[in-house]
């Protein structure tokens, strides 16, 4: 156990390397100068601009440099905002994209459970073709329609309530988090509903269910102790992945409800070619959905004993 | 021994009659191919959705060439209309000034003081109104000192919801105002307030308006709704606008034309991006699978490695480090970033088919009969997966359409003005609440097309599935 944690982190160490190495390369190919925004630079003052930002050096060493204070923790100064660290906006922005993704990830998860079993156990009755219409729906409408519908519904229902009951965008409270966290994870919910329905109806049939029925257990106590906890283990493993899908997939929610996240910062960042945010973000996202895998991965041995860790 | 005893007649070797059908054809045999076709068309969501896909390439492909509205044409004249026919527009001169009506002497002062000043009589229309002006006129009130006015898209319910402040006049005597504020052809509330130089009362007076469409016969010739000759005799004579039967954007822009413009870009990546990155996977993953060991190790550790890079952080990142010049559409940019990102999904399963099938009885009979790797690749490998690569196709279709439409729609994707249904619906939601149908139109598009591949997706999986062959 102990053996294959190291190893996965390992790997992981290296995956993030290869991340990091990959970002670099596709940062100094882009054409364009991160020192061009500011008006009128003469000569001197780019040279001090260059010297002060490591871009008069080489690129391997620029890259030497780059890698070797990652190592310490450090991703630089931002290009754009005046003396501001990379760790700080990462700092200051992170837990509000964690927060709005956990939150996403809980209603996704706990939608897609239960309404993958409602569906199963009312299999091809009026709420499995409801549920499964809406599923197929949440499937393929885009994100940002949900959003944009989500905010005209919230302006309906504040305008109707007569004061601001939730409000439409900003972030601070709970009521804010509501609805971007939904939006977020609806399409994690009707992947996940799809998965427990497939599953639920393979385990009606197994065998252990039919000795749970000729033991004499009660419905209720089969439902939730045999079929419930053996379908929850594939939505388990499809987490990982989902949890990149949301916290990347937060860019379009963070826009739409202006929520301060770093999502947002990054795509402003992009657009002002702000070289060492670009480079911070992207190493940061990458090394924390590495971490989120294994972590799921490891999880996922704990909760089924028949998953052998090698 | 003593077969002798018994002799053989002619009758013994007549074929024996046959009572009972042990072998019968009870069906043609039908290859893997017909089979699964059969299956699928009788997947009724299935076939629906095929038809809705070649729907949508008719609709792209044709439509420009039935539909030849200009997508990148300007129609400042109707801006964000809603779905609708022709509107008729009235032929008129351009725009004259009018000096309005100033009175000569400014209204009385009342002998005692007014503590709510009442509203202008005699509020009305002057000349008909018209998209390119309003005018009214009022009848001057003793103690008023100027008057303000509004305008309203529904009936004003109080002092405080008149709606738009048009502006406000300089002195008492001045009793017109010319309205040319950005005038439609729907009904107006206009009202009127006087005020004491300071305060506005709290007394209006409505009138309801509907304007006139005009268009100026200049307007029309440049637009080419007249030509020269007929321009002369034109004026005071109505003319069909053009015609935006899914209406317009908020530049006035045809939809429906900027629509089959748009399924050209999300189309186009929507199908060449998958189309080349599954081929680029199916190489890969094959090699890999068919050497495997070192080779194999060694490749399959580098599509982990891609893998775990976040997808749209670096679609965004190579799309901007491909660049885009002036005047591109940045579309290959993006086909080449989901084409890098995209392809180790597919490279890791047609390795576990291939390492599969490796093992299999036919290709160990081949290999004794002396076959070559190419042919076992090409007469063997390939055709038993290709089922499972059709399948990896039409699933990797709606989810490159949802990148493109997700990445326009956060402003990294397809470069204006070229359309595509993200950079639509980005354009869309700007004015979602005035205008819903430039948000509706294209957003419903992309639900339509990812639903319809999925659905087919869906169908051919269960097709192509040989456990669920048909055995009747």
């Amino acid at each position: 156990m102990f053996k294959y944690t190291l190893k996965r982190l390992l790997a992981g160490v290296i995956t993030v390397w290869f991340i990091a190495t990959a970002t670099f390369v596709a940062m100094h190919a882009v054409p364009g100068d991160p020192l061009l925004n500011d008006k009128a630079v003469t000569p001197e003052i780019r040279r001090n601009l260059e010297e002060k930002y490591g871009l008069d050096k080489p690129v391997f060493t620029q890259y030497l440099i780059y890698m070797g204070n990652m190592l310490q923790g450090d991703f630089g100064i931002s290009f754009t905002q005046q003396n501001r660290r990379v760790n700080d906006i990462i700092r200051d922005h992170f837990p509000v994209s964690a927060m709005l993704g956990l939150l996403a990830i809980f209603f996704a998860t706990a939608g897609g459970i239960v309404w993958g079993a409602l569906t199963a156990t009312y299999r091809n009755r009026a709420p499995d073709v409801v549920i499964m219409f809406l599923v197929i729906l949440g499937i393929s409408v885009p994100s940002f329609v949900f959003a944009a519908l989500g905010q005209l519904l919230l302006v309906n229902i504040n305008s109707w309530v007569g004061y601001s009951l939730i409000p439409v965008a900003g972030w601070g409270t709970i009521r804010h988090m509501l609805m971007p966290a939904l939006v977020l994870g609806l399409g994690t919910m009707a992947l996940l509903t799809r998965l427990m329905r497939s599953t639920m109806l393979d385990i009606v049939n197994a065998d252990y269910i039919r000795t749970a029925k000729a033991k004499g257990l009660s419905p209720l106590r089969i439902f939730f102790r045999h079929q419930l906890r053996n379908a929850i283990l594939p939505v388990v493993t499809i987490l990982g992945p989902q949890i990149a899908a949301i916290t990347t997939g937060g860019f379009v929610v963070e826009l739409v409800f202006a929520i301060p996240g770093l999502g947002r910062y990054f795509v402003q960042a992009v657009q002002q070619l702000d070289y060492t945010v670009i480079m911070g973000t992207t190493v940061f996202y990458g090394a924390f959905l590495v971490l989120m895998v294994i972590t799921v991965d490891i999880i996922y041995g704990y909760i089924d004993p028949r998953v052998q860790l090698e | 021994m003593n077969h002798s005893t018994t002799a053989f007649v002619a009758d013994d070797f007549k074929p024996a009659r046959v009572t009972v059908h042990a072998e019968q054809l009870s069906r043609p045999s039908l290859s893997y191919w017909q089979d699964a076709w059969i299956r699928l068309k009788k997947n009724t969501r299935a076939i629906i959705s095929l038809y809705i896909v070649i729907l949508l390439g008719f609709f792209t492909l044709v439509g420009p060439f039935v539909w030849t509205t200009d997508p990148t044409l300007l129609d400042l004249g109707q801006i964000s209309q809603p779905p609708g026919f022709s509107k008729i527009a009235l032929l008129v001169e351009p725009y004259q000034s009018w000096d309005g009506i100033i009175l000569d002497d400014f209204p009385a002062e009342p002998d005692e003081y007014i503590e709510v000043i009442p509203p202008p009589e005699n509020f009305r229309v002057v000349d008909s109104p018209t998209t390119q002006r309003v005018r009214l006129a009022w009848n001057p009130v003793d103690g008023a000192a100027g008057y303000n006015i509004y305008r309203h898209d529904h009936k004003p319910t109080a002092f405080n919801d008149l709606g738009l402040p048009l502006g406000s006049t300089f002195g008492g005597n001045e009793v017109s105002y010319e309205d040319r504020l950005d005038i439609d052809s729907s009904t107006y509330f206009y009202s009127i307030v006087s005020t004491d130089g300071i305060d506005e009362s709290e007394l209006y007076t409505v009138i309801e308006i509907k304007p006139r469409q005009i268009i100026t016969v200049q307007a029309a010739l440049q637009r080419g709704l007249l030509t020269a000759v007929e321009a002369n005799t034109a004026l005071g004579k109505e003319i069909k606008l053009e015609f935006h039967p899914l209406g317009t954007d908020a530049l006035g822009r045809d939809m429906l034309a900027r629509l089959m413009y748009g399924a050209r870009v999300s189309l186009f990546i929507g199908i060449v991006a998958p189309l080349l990155f599954v081929t680029f996977g199916v190489a890969y993953g094959g090699v890999a699978g068919y050497h495997g060991g070192r080779i194999d190790a060694l490749l399959m550790r580098f599509a982990d490695f891609v893998v775990a890079l976040p997808f749209l952080l670096f679609m965004i990142l190579f799309k901007i480090a491909f660049g885009i010049g002036p005047g591109e559409s940045g579309i290959f940019p993006m086909l080449l970033a989901l084409v890098m990102l995209a392809w180790p999904a597919t490279a890791r399963l047609v390795r576990g088919q291939v390492l599969q099938i490796r093992e299999e009885g036919y290709i160990q009979a081949a290999r004794l009969l002396g076959a070559r790797d190419s042919y076992l690749i090409l007469r063997h490998i390939i055709p038993n997966t290709i089922g499972v690569i059709l399948v990896t196709l039409t699933f990797a279709v709606p989810s490159a359409i949802f990148t493109e439409a997700f990445l326009s729609f956060i402003g990294m994707g397809v470069a204006p003005p070229t359309p595509s249904w993200g950079s639509m619906c980005n354009e869309g939601v700007k004015t979602m609440l005035s205008h819903p149908h430039e948000l509706i139109f294209p957003a419903l598009f992309i639900s339509v097309t990812v639903l319809a591949f999925n659905l087919l997706g869906d169908g051919l999986t269960e097709a192509l599935d040989s456990r669920l062959r048909s055995r009747e």
